[in-house]
């Protein structure tokens, strides 16, 4: 049994660098790549590197329980839709596994961290299994120094009635190539929130999916803050497959310098899903003429007794409140700031582990300072 | 009328002020003392240019002075940042106080008393006396505490944007206050609580600039100075007296006189 399990995923491995050898890297004639070249990804070619990874193992694990892991691993991400799942999955080393029993409360959140090999190619994958009635709180983070490429996939496995919380940190170095997927599969009244915050790396494509069960609540933020020649390409997608669901979506973006910036959401609700709740937000503050955005929502909608909505904003600093609190004593360039970080808290307002939030916002206040000093020194 | 006292030198000297928006000249010719301890009502109709001189004189850039000048304290106030004048003792409050989702008020607060204190060479105020000051302040303006903690002006009603302008007055204790048409969309229980703190704030070394369109607010705070400002100049000014001839008479008469100034 075990022997055959083994080899079925020696299967999806060997498949996988098939379909990555035919098809190669997406350009941007593929609709999904539209705005966003990976030619740079192409031509550097980083020999490959495992992930170093410090506990909770995957690749300890598949030797120890490999029943469990090949019951869920590249069972969601596809590697059709997405070359970078499919690159990942027939090349991957290690990731990080975390199996929660049924009814069980994690209170404390686990942190992972992931730090990259400079010069090199790494492929974390990572696989969380929530079983029922049970919660939990995860942080990603990624970091590194200088040039390399990390090309990450993480599946998510939530069950019936189950809570996850995640968060993925992209702080890549300024050199960095950073392409994940975080593919999300929802069982009945689950609830599932995600937050994707990406400060750093010179090109990057987060992918976040979920498919949603009756009952269940999947809620996407994100939140991306660009400066200098930075481009930082959100996709993602909500797949309502079942009645009953609802999924809010928040991403939030702040562009400087001669950034460029994607954002692509797309909502599906299948024939029979009934009574879907779904809103989309995205929301741009643009801070420098260099920079250029591109949003579009992709509402596909099969049902008839639901309520969608999305909408997105592209705007500058609202001047009238610059004046408000300069009239208030308080110094432009730290009105601005201000601003900028209020902007910014309302997404990480929304993330439910204190640390993580405090962490977060003295990173958001470094990146900011960062980027007037950078602005400063130019003008 | 109040007797003026010569060994006092004026907060406000604005001669033969002019500006405009864009193309369009607004002020044309505004001359107006005020001295500490003073309170000086402007009145006129909609568009003679009121909200313009108060956010001239507070540093706002979407107006170009082209003529004249203002002297605060004996000091060029043109040159000076929006943030250099209130941080030297100058407030408006704004006729449309603005919501600023994501800063609290009472970070907004904390922020803005620290930067006049700095100014002044003070030390900033730790968080539990700014606390005790902004709890004083709030009972005298009958504002609920929770409005500390949430958001600058964000869903907050008609009255309590402009309870909160004054509140905010109230604790920065400004020299120069300027009010912009704080009473307009007030009830009469909401007036009452605002005059009530700008009357706290009277003082013979703090002088307050308040503009409106009625004269109802003028019964509350009652002025020391009344002038009429129509197309962009003061052409009337007399005591209080005046107020209730415009409430009779309407605005009027008085852009007849505007006509005959041209």
């Amino acid at each position: 049994m075990i022997a055959t399990m083994v080899s079925d995923f020696a299967g999806i491995r060997k498949r996988a660098a098939d379909l990555f050898e035919a098809r190669g890297f997406p350009t941007t004639r593929d609709e999904e790549w539209r705005f966003t070249s990976v030619v740079p990804i192409a031509k550097a070619q980083f020999p490959a590197a495992a992930p170093k990874v410090s506990g909770h193992s995957l690749r300890a694990a598949l030797e120890r329980d490999p029943q469990l892991i090949e019951e869920h691993l590249g069972r969601y991400a596809s590697c059709e839709d997405n070359p970078f799942v499919a690159l990942n999955t027939a090349n991957f080393e290690d990731g990080v596994f975390l199996h929660v029993p049924a009814n069980t409360v994690i209170e404390e959140p686990l942190w992972i961290d992931f730090t990259a090999v400079p010069d090199r190619t790494t492929h974390p994958r990572n696989l969380i299994v929530v079983d029922a009635g049970s919660q939990v709180r995860i942080v990603e983070r990624y970091t590194g120094r200088g040039p390399y490429f990390t090309n990450a996939v993480t599946e998510i496995v939530v069950g019936e009635n189950a809570i996850v919380e995640h968060v993925k940190l992209e702080e890549e170095s300024a050199d960095a190539f950073h392409v994940a997927t975080i593919q999300v599969q929802q069982s009945r009244n689950s609830v599932f929130k995600s937050h994707n915050i990406s400060l750093g790396g010179l090109l990057v494509r987060n992918d976040v999916n979920a498919v949603l069960s009756t009952g269940s609540e999947g809620t996407l933020n994100g939140l991306y803050l660009a400066n200098g020649r930075q481009h930082i390409d959100n996709h993602t997608a909500l797949d309502h497959a079942a009645p009953h669901a609802a999924s809010h979506e928040l991403y939030k973006g702040i562009l400087n310098g001669a950034s460029s910036v994607v954002f692509n959401g797309k909502i599906f609700v299948r024939k029979d899903a009934q009574k879907t709740d779904a809103k989309q937000t995205n929301k741009n503050l643009v801070l420098s003429e260099n920079a250029t955005i591109n949003t579009k929502p992709e509402l596909q909608i099969l049902a008839d007794d639901v309520r969608c909505t999305h909408g997105a904003t592209i705007g500058q600093l609202d001047e009238e409140a610059l004046f408000y609190l300069r009239a208030r004593a308080i110094g432009k360039a730290e009105a601005r700031d201000l601003l900028i970080y209020a902007f910014a808290r309302d997404v990480i307002d929304r993330i439910t582990i204190p640390a993580t939030r405090e962490y977060l916002e003295k990173a958001l206040f470094e990146s900011l300072s960062r980027s007037r000093e950078i602005a400063e020194a130019v003008s | 009328m109040g007797e003026r006292s010569l060994s006092k030198s004026p907060i406000l000297e604005i001669r033969n002020l002019h500006a405009k928006a864009g193309e369009k000249e607004i002020l044309k010719g505004i001359n107006l003392t005020v001295f500490p301890g003073e309170v000086h009502a402007i009145m006129g109709p909609n568009g003679s240019g009121k909200s313009t001189l108060a956010q001239v004189l507070a540093g706002r850039d979407l107006y170009s002075v082209t003529k004249g000048e203002v002297l605060y304290e004996g000091q060029n106030l043109l040159g000076l940042q929006p943030e250099e004048r209130a941080q030297q003792g100058i407030f408006l409050a704004f006729q449309y106080p603005v919501e600023i989702p994501g800063v609290s008020n009472l970070y907004f607060l904390k922020a803005a008393l620290n930067a006049i204190r700095k100014r002044k060479g003070e030390p900033e105020l730790d968080a539990m006396d700014f606390l005790s000051l902004v709890r004083q302040k709030m009972a005298l303006m009958e504002m609920d505490e929770t409005l500390l903690n949430r958001a600058v002006n964000a869903g907050f009603s008609g009255g309590e944007k402009k309870r909160n302008e004054i509140f905010q007055m109230a604790v920065l204790e400004p020299r120069l206050a300027l009010m912009d048409e704080t009473d307009s969309g007030l009830d009469i229980d909401a007036l009452k609580i605002v005059s009530h703190g700008v009357n706290a704030l009277r003082s013979p070394d703090r002088a307050i600039v308040v503009i409106t369109h009625y004269q109802r607010l003028l019964n509350y705070i009652v002025p020391d100075y009344v002038h009429v400002l129509a197309e962009g100049r003061i052409v009337k000014s007399g005591d209080k007296s005046l107020a209730l001839e415009l409430e009779e008479s309407g605005y009027v008469g008085i852009e007849e006189l505007a006509e005959t100034a041209q």
